[in-house]
């Protein structure tokens, strides 16, 4: 029983998650609204946008934290969604500033859909990664 | 209650609502048989030309051009007739009697085809025998110069002689060899002393009395009369051919004469070319008036008339020009009709339930016209047995109306064998009716048959294949009849007429006898002639194709053709038809509505037009079909007759807003079903008032449900804010580079010369805004005696320098808006400043728009290069043929952000970019494509080239003075099911079914791409709606509204058979240019290749037909131009490699791609190509016979020019051709056009005085300038705007400008259309 570096490194993933599963709902429910003609695409985009790079930056960061532990599992466990971050900002559409939502396209059937389905999978991973992180910082706390 | 607005006009109870658009009555088919004469009156009100077929109705009519008719002849006949030997009279039964046997069949169809040709609309009309007759004249005339000219056998022998030479065309191989040998030149003054010795002018004139009146047993007692009819026939084409010299009308043959006479008193809108029919048309309407003469006799005659024209245009087949023969088809064909109508239909129904055909079968609109025309019923009973075979057909066809269509069923008769074993389709049958040259010679070769087809308007349709049969024998006694050497020893020619008769015979009982109940079956279907205009023409082209394929005896496969056909569902193997194209634009394929709907009148094809005109159930059997789905749409076109109506609350559908439409069901008297949601609403109380009537209880009346495009006026709960003004800002580049190109005197010039018909109304108000490296402004405030300067220099924090006086009323300060634009070119014309702040002049132009909206149109010269928005250079120039096509993506979302911002204040941004050098399209035009305004390029615009400069006054002008909407939207709902997938177009899209337009323009169209979101199989038909709300600039809140309905089918067949090939190609370059931009150009190419094959696939598939077959590719008649306009697409500048293409002018391909209406976007891939000599041929010989007519209105007096494939195999060097590309027109001029055409059409002596580059037409006072004229004027006249024509010699440089779009042919990186078909025939398992 010791509360060490792995330990806070759990704890500090865990409060990240929560946020993430929160950044991932609001996806969700955005582009959802945008399907039901709630909100207007230009005004969605420019609340939606600039959450995506403290999104994947927070990701990051807790990935670092695991890197730094040497928490290999859990860091495997993410580095897909990492990888797919990376390459979703590499394509994102020509933009000044940051995000990934273009207004002129994001109503295209296939677009909305591919945004939806992203934000279910993406909130999927955060809650499994949530109970991860929550076995793991049990597992480093009695670990001793 | 509703009040209604002054402009809308009530439809006529019966079905008019075609001419709610465009003049253009809309599916006039299904509404055809009730009421005839309704049709006939709207048939005369959209085709005024026609005469005949009107006046068909009206007896006392007749009777008037009778007699008019016989006076002149009565004179004429005088001098020359007392020459000859026997009376007049005589001459004509003894004519009649040659023909006799073969008169049944032939009469009937000859005077068919001599009356119909006046019918036909005037751009679908034939040359009419114009053009084989023209050809023939300088045949004889070089050919035969000793021999009579005029005489049909003299022509045949030397068709014998010529090259071609096939066996039964001897008519053909004649036409033929005119043509080339001596297509302009024959010398005139020969032809016409000839004539006057061959053809006796009295006989000519005595013929039509002899019919009338004289008893068919009187035989032909003189040879020489025997050869005159047919040489009054034959006669007429001469002197109607081009090329003869200008005789005097009283010099012509009798018959001519005649004819000419009577043109004059037929109503002004015959058109010249159809003299011929008209002439035998008023010959037969007394005869049926008159009953009496005996039938044979008047079928003699007409069968006389027939072989005349089916001779002709047979020899114009095989010479270098299909079209022509083509037009004669049509020319016969609509006589046969007008011979139909004549003849009494009830006498014509009885003689076909005498014969055995089924009674159901019969035309229903037979009855109606027969009762109309108590007279007709005569000749039916005359006729007796023989005439019988003839009548019937002449019953089945529909009446006034048919009377226009039937024309194209005439040629049916001639291309029989081929077109008898298919055609149900009216459209079909008109295609089997072009191909009667076919059908007599199968070896005949394909190019031909197929011109001939295409040649065919959509009324050919309405043929059927037992007509078409029936006219088989006729077709066949032509060509001997036209052997008769009318001049020769009058032994000789006795001996022919006598042989000719027994050869004729059988063939004529044994198709009469078959034919009577097919054609009943295609007269049912037959459209009403007048409804249709110009729109169903294309439609032969299918029967054209089965017609060449297919050898004419094949009695099981004709069967099966036969029924394929009229369920619209023949195949074609594309391998065995290269020369596919018909000949004018190819029609949407037919939208049938289940019976409940069958009296409406769905949306206009050239407004919105679906790629499939049956849905698939279910999006599994969508994907079977490899089709796409979607719509194309043209929301804010021009139309002529818009039905505007304004009522305090517009009905419309409670849960999904649909607005009530002539689909949906009612209830009761009280509730209305919505077919898009199916929610049961109510009906206002008011709804059931019919203004027009001004009565209650009928719901039916509404405007708003008799027609699928309306206008409402909205009140005031559709505004957000009160209507705007119209609100116009020009921004100028004047940096040094613009200076150099000019653009600026003659942007300004225009602007000043048109600031008055900006549509707008007392509040308009304009402003104008010049940037180089700073921002110029120019206030008009009140008081000031000129435009005062302001410069800003800050242009990266851009401010308006003051609040007011930037934007001015357009009429209270006109005169320093003058003033402005006369100073403007001169302010900067010494400027050395080379920078272009884009980018802040757009920023200032917001912040002074933004308060009202509007319109910005910004006019660029160069690279933005200062301020925000700068951009720089990206292109590559040494890579401009490579295959990887770089930068077609924006290099920065400034614009579009800028453009973004703009359609949240209801601002639209034009763009007009008139580089010298890469100036980034891909990026500047984002600031059009997401505000929902228009791109407009000039490459290489200087002011020192005059066309362009020309050129872009014409869009400019254009651009100024047509219609605007305001702050519009644009909803798009469809039925419960489906939904929009993906838009295409100018705007922005707000919602998943909203467009925002912030202003919309009438050349702007849109593709939406459909999918589904459920199966619909519970359904039978769907619909969508486009709303668009705009505010007109009278400040105006208006909903024009358009609804479309598609039946539903499970069938994967039904779906492949009715795509719309033009729909489908342009939907699929809308996606291509999407996925080029999303990927990458090379996928872009790859996709339309594979969707080709996959189509091809599919349709395989669903026709189980076995794998592995060797050297077929079997298309859908509804897909057999699929791989033409692909290949034309992979070669478009938008889409090629391997050739140089500056990055800008693909860009802006694309965005034409993606925002061109349909009809012009065809033209932009697949330009029309045509052959002039026609129109040549056409003015000459309407000149010599009826000078009178061409004071008439312009359009009808053209004929028909068919379309030819884009190939140089079509080009010759003695003919001129017009290419119509949409935007310029080339006019490619042959190495040995003869000297007289040259001089007539452009005013020169040789093609030696063309410099390279010529621009616009010379002004030369000739017929033929005149009628080119009036034919560009055509062409043009769905575009915006006039564009510019340029005249290419053979050795021009320029003619790679010309060779480059000929797009069917090989070149150093692409295929040739039939390599691209071996390459799709090989992918096809």
């Amino acid at each position: 029983m010791a509360f060490n570096f792995t330990a806070f490194t759990y704890i500090v993933a865990l409060i990240g998650d929560a946020f993430l599963i929160f950044f991932a709902i609001f996806q969700v429910i955005a582009f959802d609204e945008l399907k039901t003609d709630y909100k207007n695409p230009i005004d969605q985009c420019n609340s939606l946008n600039p959450l995506v790079l403290p999104e994947y930056l927070l990701h990051i960061f807790i990935n670092l934290l695991f890197l730094c532990c040497g928490e290999w599992y859990s860091l495997c466990l993410n580095m897909p969604l990492i990888a797919y971050h990376i390459w979703r900002y590499k394509n994102r559409p020509v933009m000044s500033g940051p995000g990934l939502y273009d207004p002129t396209t994001v109503l295209k059937t296939d677009t909305l859909a591919l945004h939806m389905r992203e934000g279910w999978i993406k909130l999927a991973v955060y809650l499994i990664c949530f109970f991860c992180y929550i076995y793991g910082m049990v597992y480093s706390l009695i670990s001793t | 209650m509703s009040a209604y607005n002054s402009s809308f006009t009530p439809a006529p109870p019966n079905g008019n609502q075609g001419s709610l658009l465009n003049g253009q009555p809309m599916q006039p088919q299904q509404q055809p048989q009730q009421q005839p004469q309704q049709q006939q009156q709207l048939y005369q009100q959209y085709q005024p030309l026609k005469p005949l077929a009107p006046s068909l109705p009206n007896p006392a009519q007749f009777q008037a051009t009778q007699q008019s008719a016989q006076f002149p002849i009565n004179a004429t006949p005088t001098g020359p007739a007392a020459q000859l030997p026997p009376p007049p009279p005589q001459f004509n039964s003894n004519v009649m009697n040659k023909f006799l046997p073969p008169p049944l069949s032939n009469g009937p169809m000859a005077a068919a085809a001599t009356a119909p040709l006046s019918n036909l609309p005037a751009h679908l009309r034939p040359p009419s025998m114009l053009n084989g007759p023209a050809t023939a004249p300088s045949l004889s005339a070089s050919a035969n110069a000793s021999i009579s000219v005029s005489n049909g056998s003299n022509g045949a022998l030397s068709a014998n002689s010529s090259r071609t030479a096939s066996p039964g065309l001897i008519n053909n191989n004649i036409a033929v060899s005119l043509a080339s040998a001596e297509l302009g030149a024959p010398p005139p003054p020969i032809t016409m002393p000839a004539r006057p010795q061959l053809v006796p002018g009295p006989l000519g004139m005595t013929v039509k009395p002899s019919q009338l009146q004289m008893p068919q047993q009187q035989m032909p007692q003189q040879p020489q009369q025997p050869t005159a009819p047919l040489q009054h026939q034959q006669g007429l084409l001469p002197q109607q051919s081009p090329f003869m010299g200008q005789q005097p009308i009283s010099q012509l043959p009798p018959q001519q004469q005649a004819t000419g006479q009577l043109s004059a008193t037929l109503p002004p809108q015959q058109p010249p070319s159809s003299q011929l029919s008209s002439q035998q048309q008023q010959q037969q309407p007394p005869r049926s008036q008159q009953s009496l003469p005996p039938f044979s006799q008047v079928s003699n005659l007409t069968s006389s008339m027939q072989s005349m024209s089916m001779s002709p245009s047979n020899g114009i087949g095989n010479a270098t020009t299909p079209s022509y023969a083509r037009k004669d088809a049509r020319g016969v064909a609509v006589g046969l009709a007008g011979q139909v109508r004549q003849l009494d239909t009830s006498g014509a129904n009885t003689l076909l339930s005498s014969s055995g055909v089924a009674p159901a079968l019969q035309n229903p609109m037979g009855v109606p016209f027969s009762a109309a025309v108590p007279g007709n019923k005569n000749p039916a009973s005359v006729f007796g047995v023989s005439g019988a075979t003839a009548t019937p057909k002449l019953a089945n066809r529909p009446m006034p109306p048919a009377g226009q269509k039937l024309a194209y069923g005439i040629p049916a008769p001639a291309a029989a064998p081929t077109s008898a074993e298919t055609n149900n389709n009216a459209q079909r049958g008109a295609a089997a009716a072009l191909s009667p040259p076919t059908a007599q010679r199968p070896p005949w070769q394909p190019p031909i048959s197929a011109a001939a087809a295409a040649t065919l308007p959509g009324m050919a349709g309405v043929l059927q294949p037992t007509p078409q049969q029936a006219f088989m024998p006729s077709s066949q006694t032509v060509p001997s009849q036209v052997q008769l050497p009318p001049f020769g020893p009058p032994p000789s020619t006795q001996q022919q007429q006598q042989a000719q008769p027994p050869q004729q015979y059988p063939y004529k009982q044994a198709f009469a006898q078959a034919m009577p109940p097919q054609q009943q079956q295609q007269q049912q279907q037959l459209p009403p002639p007048g409804m249709f205009g110009g729109q169903q023409l294309p439609s032969n082209a299918p029967l054209q194709y089965q017609g060449q394929g297919q050898a004419p005896g094949q009695p099981l496969s004709i069967a099966q053709q036969g029924f394929s056909r009229l369920w619209g569902q023949d195949t074609i193997d594309l391998t065995q038809h290269r020369h596919i194209l018909s000949p004018a634009t190819i029609e949407p394929p037919k939208i049938v509505l289940h019976n409940q709907f069958h009296e409406s009148i769905n949306c206009n094809p050239s407004i919105m037009r679906c790629t499939l005109a049956k849905i698939p159930e279910s999006n599994s059997l969508l994907q079977k079909s490899r089709l796409p789905l979607g719509i194309v749409i043209h929301p804010f076109r021009d139309v002529n007759s818009l039905p505007v109506i304004q009522c305090i609350n517009i009905v419309r559908c409670r849960l999904c807003r649909t607005y009530i439409n002539p689909f949906v069901y009612f209830v009761d008297s009280k509730m209305w079903k919505c077919n898009l949601c199916y929610r049961v609403n109510e009906l206002p109380e008011d709804f059931q008032f019919d203004p027009a009537t001004k009565t209650y209880g009928d719901v039916t009346r509404r405007p708003e449900v008799r027609s699928s495009t309306i206008e409402f006026i909205a009140p005031s709960e559709y505004m957000l804010r009160p209507p705007q003004p119209a609100m116009y800002l020009f921004l100028f580049d004047v940096s040094i580079i613009a200076q150099q190109s000019g653009y600026l005197e003659a942007a300004c010039a225009t602007l000043n010369r048109h600031l008055d018909e900006m549509p707008g109304d007392a509040r308009t108000q304009v402003g104008f805004i010049c940037y180089d490296s700073f921002v110029h402004f120019y206030s008009m405030a009140e008081g000031l005696n000129q435009p005062h300067e302001m410069t800003l220099l800050d242009i990266d924090d851009p401010f308006l320098p003051r609040p007011d006086s930037l934007l001015v009323n357009l009429k209270e300060c006109k005169e320093l808006v003058k003033d402005l634009l006369k100073q403007l070119p001169k302010r900067f014309a010494h400027t050395h400043d080379p920078g272009s702040a884009l980018g802040a002049a757009l920023q200032v132009a917001f912040k002074l728009m933004q308060a009202s909206g509007g319109r910005i149109s910004v006019f660029q010269a160069c690279l933005p290069n200062k301020g925000p928005g700068a951009l720089e250079a990206r292109e590559d120039p040494n890579n401009r043929s490579s295959k990887d096509v770089a930068h077609l993506n924006p290099s920065t979302d400034f614009y579009k952000r800028y453009a973004l911002e703009c359609s949240g204040y209801q601002i639209a941004v034009d763009l007009f970019l008139m580089n010298q050098q890469y100036s980034d399209m891909a990026t500047i035009s984002g600031i059009s494509k997401h505000s929902g305004g228009c791109v407009h390029h000039f490459p290489l615009y200087q002011k020192t080239k005059q066309h362009m400069v020309d050129s872009f006054k014409e869009c400019f002008k254009r651009y100024l003075t047509r219609k605007i909407g305001f702050e519009a939207v644009m909803r798009i709902r469809c039925t419960r099911g489906l939904q929009v997938h993906t838009f295409h177009g100018n705007f922005f899209v707000r919602s998943t079914d909203l467009l925002s337009l912030p202003n919309v323009n009438p050349d702007a169209g849109y593709g939406m791409q459909i999918s589904y979101e459920e199966n619909l199989t519970d359904v039978k038909t769907i619909c969508f709606q486009a709303a668009l709300l705009y505010t007109n600039s009278e400040g105006e809140r208006r909903i024009r509204v358009h609804t479309v309905c598609l039946p539903v089918t499970a069938s994967l067949p039904e779906v492949m058979h009715s795509a719309d090939t033009e729909a489908i190609v342009s939907l699929l370059s809308k996606m291509a240019v999407d996925r080029s931009i999303a990927s990458n150009l090379s996928d872009a190419r790859d996709a339309f290749i594979n969707a080709t094959i996959d189509v091809y696939n599919a349709f395989k598939i669903a026709q189980n037909l076995p794998s592995g077959q060797s050297g077929q590719l079997i298309a859908p008649r509804s897909l057999a131009l699929l791989p033409l306009y692909i290949l034309a697409l992979l070669k478009h500048p938008a889409f090629r490699v391997g050739t140089s293409t500056r990055l800008d002018d693909r860009v802006y391909a694309m965005d034409c791609m993606k925002t061109l209406p349909l009809d012009q976007l065809m033209k932009f891939i697949y330009p029309e190509l045509y052959k002039l000599d026609a129109l040549v041929s056409h003015v000459r010989n309407s000149n010599l016979s009826t000078p009178q007519d061409d004071d008439d209105d312009d359009d009808e007096l053209l004929p028909s020019i068919p379309r030819l494939q884009l190939s140089a195999e079509h080009l010759d060097s003695r003919s001129i051709f017009l290419m119509d590309c949409g935007t310029v027109i080339m006019l490619y001029v042959g190495m040995n056009v003869p000297t007289d055409v040259l001089k007539d059409m452009l005013g020169m002596r040789s093609t030696t005085e063309l410099p390279d580059y010529v621009y616009g037409l010379p002004n030369v006072v000739t017929a033929v300038n005149d009628a080119l004229k009036r034919f560009i004027l055509r062409l043009n006249y769905d575009k915006p705007y006039a564009p510019i024509i340029q005249i290419i010699r053979d050795t021009s440089t320029a003619k790679a400008q010309f060779i480059e779009r000929l797009t069917d042919d090989r070149s150093e990186s692409s295929l040739s259309y039939y390599e691209f078909l071996q390459h799709i025939r090989a992918q096809v398992k």
